[in-house]
């Protein structure tokens, strides 16, 4: 059948920019992103901060010091992250839930635009947030430790109380807190920003590979908090070889500045779970093509 | 509807080219084969269950077809470069995200293709959902999510319409708004192609109908064509002597039916010769009345074909 093809005009059409200007506005335009944004935000920080202040106060009245007082401060992280990895994961199963994958699909039917702008814009803003929210955490919380000094002993007093000696068996004494310029901080406050935006990817993943937004916020939960407990079951000699390889301890090995021995070296470990965020993406972009809308 | 841009002249026609869908052991669409012509609403009729929605789900390219083809204007839907401005598409279940304004609903839409505000204020009016375009869509009615998907499917100006149940759901109101609205599109020249389970509905708005029952083509004809193949019309007959006018009208070609003891339904003989009949025989008719097939009798007729040729339909889910 031959027919005279109506163009539409030319400066009209589908582009990867143009799609990822729409996936924003989509992204922007629903209450819960601001809601698990804010949730996020409030935990990360407030955590950390609250964090920071009990160890600080168990040390200045039980004794010891803190080994890494700037993953003390992000520790708020590990929460934040299940509000990140359900708004990823969401950002694609709402589509499917509520049937506008089919005007999105409709819109953009090559599909795969729709993906990498999803992934774009997911990066980009958890990035962002996360990062500022890191950095809000790390100095919230090491002002709060700079108040604490550590301990190399203590005595007892004159009433039968103890007394704890400020400062180190070297007779140095130092405050709890570090700066910005203790070496490693500012690379663990990206790698909490760096592991914030691969739980989001990897939930985004699960989204287009399993649609359901149940099915996928089980799966990678299972995969961030289960594996680990269900890794404590191996013989612990093959325990310490296994653990540090999965995505949890691999992930936030980003975030880690005291040379904990067990976990993988920071950019070793955010390599790794990146492998797991590219598997789960390549997952989803596979899925998005073949399979019926 | 977007003066200047849109020419109304050209063809632009939906083909589809053995079209089969298959569900595990289920076929949803069977070997469908059929064009779509521009300026005439035509009609995708067939019983709840018969492949409509997935037909067009194949043609917008949402679902991968198991064998054949799906063109619009001669591409298949996934290699057009801007779809929303050649094709406009309303799903039968609602494509919009519950917690979405409808104005931002439109607004990512638009921005795939680098449709302007302007654009989606235009669709808002032309809808009338300018009032509520700033509340969320989860809160709207049928109705007026039919309108937001009406709206969606205009958003590009499209010469090509591709409409699943667009009045499922409506008031009168409603109902009447999408009429006219079909109406005038296919009037400017553009291809209207909307399914319905409604004998009824497409009398009012289609010219051309598409008739498919268990995913295979019945019929492909004017909506003329298939009141008259379904044996044309028939006549009421009413007449205290009902049982010797039967017998008088007893030919080759004729049947008569009886459903009251002194009426007639006579098929195959015209009123005049009918009442030539009786008038020489000498009995009184009550009544002498010509009668169009409806739309309704006409596809039940097909449907009973189709069971005939081995496929079972079911007929009651009319």
């Amino acid at each position: 059948m031959t027919a005279t093809a109506v163009q539409p005009a030319a400066h009209l059409g589908v582009t990867q920019p143009r799609a990822v200007l729409s996936e924003w506005i989509k992204f922007r335009s629903l209450r819960s992103t601001w809601w698990s944004i804010g949730v996020a935000l409030l935990i990360s920080i407030g955590l950390g901060v609250l964090f920071s202040a009990l160890r600080g106060n168990d040390i200045a009245s039980h004794g010891g010091f803190e080994p890494d007082p700037t993953a003390l401060s992000l520790r708020g992280f590990y929460l934040a992250q299940l509000a990140v990895a359900v708004l990823g994961v969401l950002f694609v199963t709402g589509e499917y839930s509520t049937g506008m994958i089919r005007a999105t699909l409709s819109a953009v039917p090559r599909r795969v635009p729709v993906w990498v702008a999803k992934i774009v814009i997911f990066a980009g803003v958890i990035f962002v947030i996360t990062l500022v929210a890191a950095f809000i955490a790390f100095l919230g919380g090491q002002a709060v430790l700079a108040g604490y000094h550590e301990h190399a002993g203590f005595l007892v007093g004159p009433n039968g109380g103890v007394v704890f000696t400020p400062g180190r068996p070297d007779g140095s004494v130092q405050s709890l807190g570090v700066s910005i310029t203790h070496p490693g901080a500012v690379r663990a406050i990206f790698g909490a920003a760096l592991y914030m935006v691969g739980v989001g990817l990897l939930g985004l993943g699960c989204g287009f590979a399993i649609r359901n937004a149940g099915g996928a916020i089980a799966t990678l939960f299972g995969l961030l908090l289960v594996l680990p407990l269900l890794a404590q079951a191996l013989p612990s000699s093959l325990q310490q070889h296994v653990t540090k390889y999965l995505p949890l301890l691999a992930g936030t090995a980003g975030m880690n500045n005291g040379g904990d021995s067990d976990l993988l070296a920071p950019w070793t470990g955010l390599g790794v779970f990146a492998i797991y965020v590219v598997v789960a993406l390549g997952i989803g972009w596979y899925v998005l093509r073949r399979r019926d809308a | 509807m977007w003066p200047g841009r849109w020419l109304p002249n050209l063809v632009a026609m939906i083909e589809a080219v053995g079209l089969t869908k298959r569900y595990g052991d289920t076929l949803a669409v069977d070997q469908l084969s059929f064009v779509v012509q521009p300026g005439v609403v035509t009609g995708f009729l067939g019983p709840n269950g018969a492949g409509k929605s997935t037909t067009m789900r194949m043609l917008l390219g949402l679902d991968r077809p198991t064998a054949g083809t799906a063109s619009i204007n001669g591409r298949p839907y996934t290699a057009l470069t801007a779809p929303l401005c050649e094709v406009g598409a309303l799903l039968e279940a609602r494509a919009i995200h519950t917690g979405r304004s409808a104005r931002n609903h439109l607004l990512a839409l638009a921005a795939t293709h680098g449709i302007g505000r302007r654009r989606v204020d235009q669709v808002l009016e032309l809808v009338g959902l300018t009032q509520v375009a700033g509340k969320r869509a989860g809160g709207f009615s049928l109705g007026m999510g039919q309108r937001l998907g009406i709206a969606s499917a205009l958003l590009g100006d499209p010469h090509t319409l591709i409409l699943d149940e667009p009045v499922n759901g409506l008031d009168p109101e409603g109902i009447l708004w999408i009429r006219t609205l079909l109406r005038s599109l296919a009037a400017e020249g553009r291809t209207v192609f909307v399914s319905s389970h409604l004998m009824s509905e497409m009398a009012m708005t289609a010219t051309h109908l598409i008739v498919v029952g268990q995913g295979r083509l019945i019929a492909d004809c004017s909506v003329a064509e298939l009141t008259n193949a379904s044996g044309g019309s028939v006549v009421r007959v009413r007449t205290e002597e009902a049982p010797r006018l039967r017998e008088l009208l007893a030919a080759d070609g004729v049947s008569v039916t009886s459903t009251e003891r002194d009426l007639l339904t006579v098929s195959g003989m015209s009123s005049a010769e009918i009442g030539k009949v009786a008038a020489e025989a000498g009995v009184a008719l009550i009544e002498l009345t010509p009668q169009q097939a409806s739309l309704e009798e006409a596809f039940m007729e097909l449907t009973r074909d189709a069971v005939e040729f081995g496929t079972p339909m079911q007929a009651a889910s009319l």
